[in-house]
């Protein structure tokens, strides 16, 4: 029985935690077919985007695994964003924006007309690319979401607060001072204010969108780091980066986005060890930017 | 690198272009340098000439500005400094009520604009889809700030006064002011909300949070300091209006008894329905069918009240603003 089944359920996760297996990545699902329930966490199918008229993204499928750091790369411009924006549907935010496709997330399809935006997106968190901590406390930047989602209670809160922090890596670093302004901290603090800030509402996705552009290499490695104890806990980050060696260094998989298009997509050592697409190992060899 | 090195440096990068060409040599691109440097001269003369200008024009605006305050307060500021006149009926040569009408108007005029052009800012900031209906309605308000007063004030007394009964009152003229008001304090917030950088306000949204929510608890909180100066700065500009004011507040200013907190009488001060002239329109009438005798001195001392007042509300928008400022920044 185990030896005719060609893939079992899983596979894939098992293949990104393990960078050496086989590259066993071809769509196992057809299209617009709904993944089975337990299979993936969040699963894109064919999802492209158009802004007005131009295409930015084509038809890109993707799966993303509970506990796996996956890395968006390609040279700027190539819908990087526009597929990450996807995902939490802040492309909603954009007029003219139109995203076509499924994002299958906890049985529904995210890009349904008549799903529950603000449930989503507190399951599925975002960093950006400038830290855009709130003009509030460090206290406040963090439970500010919970409070409006129904979180009461100073103690309950307190707690929270503690815990996002941890779980940042922060807490050491501002527990005295806890009711200073966010803005008062340095860049690669802030970012990791703003991890903290959506860890408080306990996502099972986070998505990151070049997080450490804005950082020198010290606070790079700190933010790096806290991603992979973030991923230790069991949820999904998905980050957009143009840096490759920082793709290496925090990924299990990797995605390869070139001119709108998702050319290559597989673990991350294996991936950059032996690129099948000629664009991908031009790439790689910096022979575009 | 100075102006002028850089001047020359991009004089010499072209000399060896144009030089090749034309087969000329050295000369060509010693000429150059030389052409360069006087250029560099040149420009550095008429970088001078033209700050000096600009300050002169500056200094002389300035001047004029602090001369015309200082005037006005100096021809009426003994008069000013006068308890009675401040506090007198104008039957007595005072300007008690109308201190109090300036206020209590401008008070009801931002009662009923503030939540107004608060409203219209988020709607237009952002719910608004951006389209013909927006760009219709934002030129709409932009037409209406620049709209002659006069003009809002005859229209408030065929609308107010006249279609609506509610004769010359103080309800008329906080109308009539609410329009002369609503498209600065609608621009005001509206750069104020716009100001707040994008990341603001999608950090709210990437947290599952509504508009509403992001507006009122992230954008708000940072454009409050902003939005305080607009305000402050747009109430002087209505505490010195008349146009808007002669035929829907009225020129006459009824005694006003404090002790009377019957609202349906008319020396109750907080009747919203009784007439009530205000500092700038009592200055007007002062100067137009002046009866009484000292009307000049009356006049100046008005004048120099209502510029204090001006001056005053000015050096409290900056003082709050930078205070608001410094508290949402660093809290
Ligand atoms: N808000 C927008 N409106 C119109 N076009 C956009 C917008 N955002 C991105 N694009 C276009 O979509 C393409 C992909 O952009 P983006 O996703 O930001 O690339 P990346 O993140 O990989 O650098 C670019 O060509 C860009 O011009
Ligand atoms: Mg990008």
């Amino acid at each position: 029985m185990t030896t005719i089944e060609p893939e079992t359920s899983g596979a894939s996760a098992t293949a990104a935690a393990a960078p050496g297996a086989a590259p066993a990545d071809a769509p196992r699902t057809t299209p617009a077919e709904r993944p089975s329930d337990g299979e993936h966490l969040l699963s894109t199918r064919d999802v492209s985007v158009l802004y007005g008229d131009n295409r930015a993204l084509k038809p890109t499928t993707l799966d993303f695994d509970a506990g796996t750091v996956t890395a968006l790369i390609g040279p700027s411009g190539c819908g990087k964003s526009t597929f990450l924006r996807c995902i939490n549907m802040m492309n909603r935010e954009i007029p003219h924006c139109r995203v076509e496709g499924h994002i299958w997330y906890g049985g529904v399809d995210v890009n349904a007309p008549d799903t529950d935006l603000y449930e989503v997106r507190r399951r599925i968190g975002m960093v950006f690319q400038q830290p855009n901590p709130f003009n509030k406390s460090i206290y406040d930047n963090i439970a500010f979401a919970p409070r409006r989602h129904g979180v009461k209670g100073r103690k309950q809160l307190d707690q929270l607060v503690e815990e996002s922090l941890r779980g940042a890596a922060l807490w050491d670093e501002v527990k005295d001072d806890l009711h200073k302004s966010g803005r008062a901290l340095s860049g690669g603090q802030q970012q990791r204010l703003c991890i903290a800030r959506t860890l408080a509402l306990h996502p099972d996705v986070i998505l990151m969108d070049e997080p450490c552009s804005a950082l020198d290499p010290i606070a790079t490695l700190a933010i790096e780091q806290t991603v992979r104890d973030i991923v230790a806990t069991g949820i999904c980050v998905i980050i957009v980066t143009h840096n490759m060696e920082q793709a290496a260094r925090v990924s299990d998989r990797t995605a390869f986005f070139y001119l709108g298009e998702m050319v290559e997509t597989g673990p991350t050592a294996h991936l950059m060890k032996m690129p099948k697409d000629q664009r991908l190992s031009d790439y790689l060899t910096g022979r575009f930017s | 690198m100075t102006r002028s090195d850089k001047a020359a440096t991009n004089a010499a990068d072209a000399a060896p272009r144009a030089g090749a060409q034309t087969g000329a040599t050295r000369a060509a691109s010693a000429m150059d340098a030389d052409t360069a440097a006087s250029m560099a001269r040149r420009a550095r003369r008429s970088d001078h000439v033209a700050t000096g200008v600009l300050a002169v024009l500056v200094g002389v605006v300035c001047l004029l500005t602090v001369a015309m305050v200082v005037y006005i307060l100096a021809s009426g500021g003994t008069k000013m400094l006068d308890w009675s006149f401040l506090t007198s009926n104008p039957s007595d040569g005072g300007i008690g009520p109308e201190i109090f009408n300036s206020f209590y108007l401008l008070f009801l005029t931002l009662l009923i604009s503030l939540p107004l052009s608060l409203g219209a800012a988020i709607f237009l900031t952002q719910y608004a889809p951006s389209g013909p209906v927006t760009t219709c309605i934002k030129t709409i308000i932009e037409v209406l700030s620049s709209l002659p007063s006069i003009v809002v004030g005859l229209f408030g007394f065929l609308v107010f006064v006249i279609k609506f009964g509610w004769q010359f009152s103080i309800i008329a003229g906080a109308c009539a002011l609410t329009m002369f008001n609503l498209p600065i304090m609608v621009r005001v917030i509206q750069q104020a909300l716009e100001a707040v950088p994008r990341g603001q306000r999608d950090a709210g949204l990437a947290m599952g949070l509504t508009r509403w929510e992001t507006t009122i608890h992230v954008l708000i909180p940072s454009a409050i300091p902003a939005i305080v100066t607009g305000v402050i700065l747009s109430a002087g500009r209505v505490f010195g209006e008349a146009a808007a004011l002669i035929y829907t507040a009225g020129q006459s200013a009824p005694a006003i008894d404090f002790t009377n907190f019957d609202i349906t009488s008319a020396s109750c001060p907080w009747n919203v329905f009784r007439p009530a002239e205000t500092l700038a329109v009592h200055i007007w009438k002062l100067n137009s069918e002046s009866v009484v005798t000292d009307a000049a001195a009356i006049s100046a001392g008005t004048a120099a009240f209502l510029v204090a007042c001006i001056l005053v509300f000015n050096i409290l928008a900056r003082i709050i603003g930078r205070a608001l400022e410094k508290k949402v920044t660093a809290a």
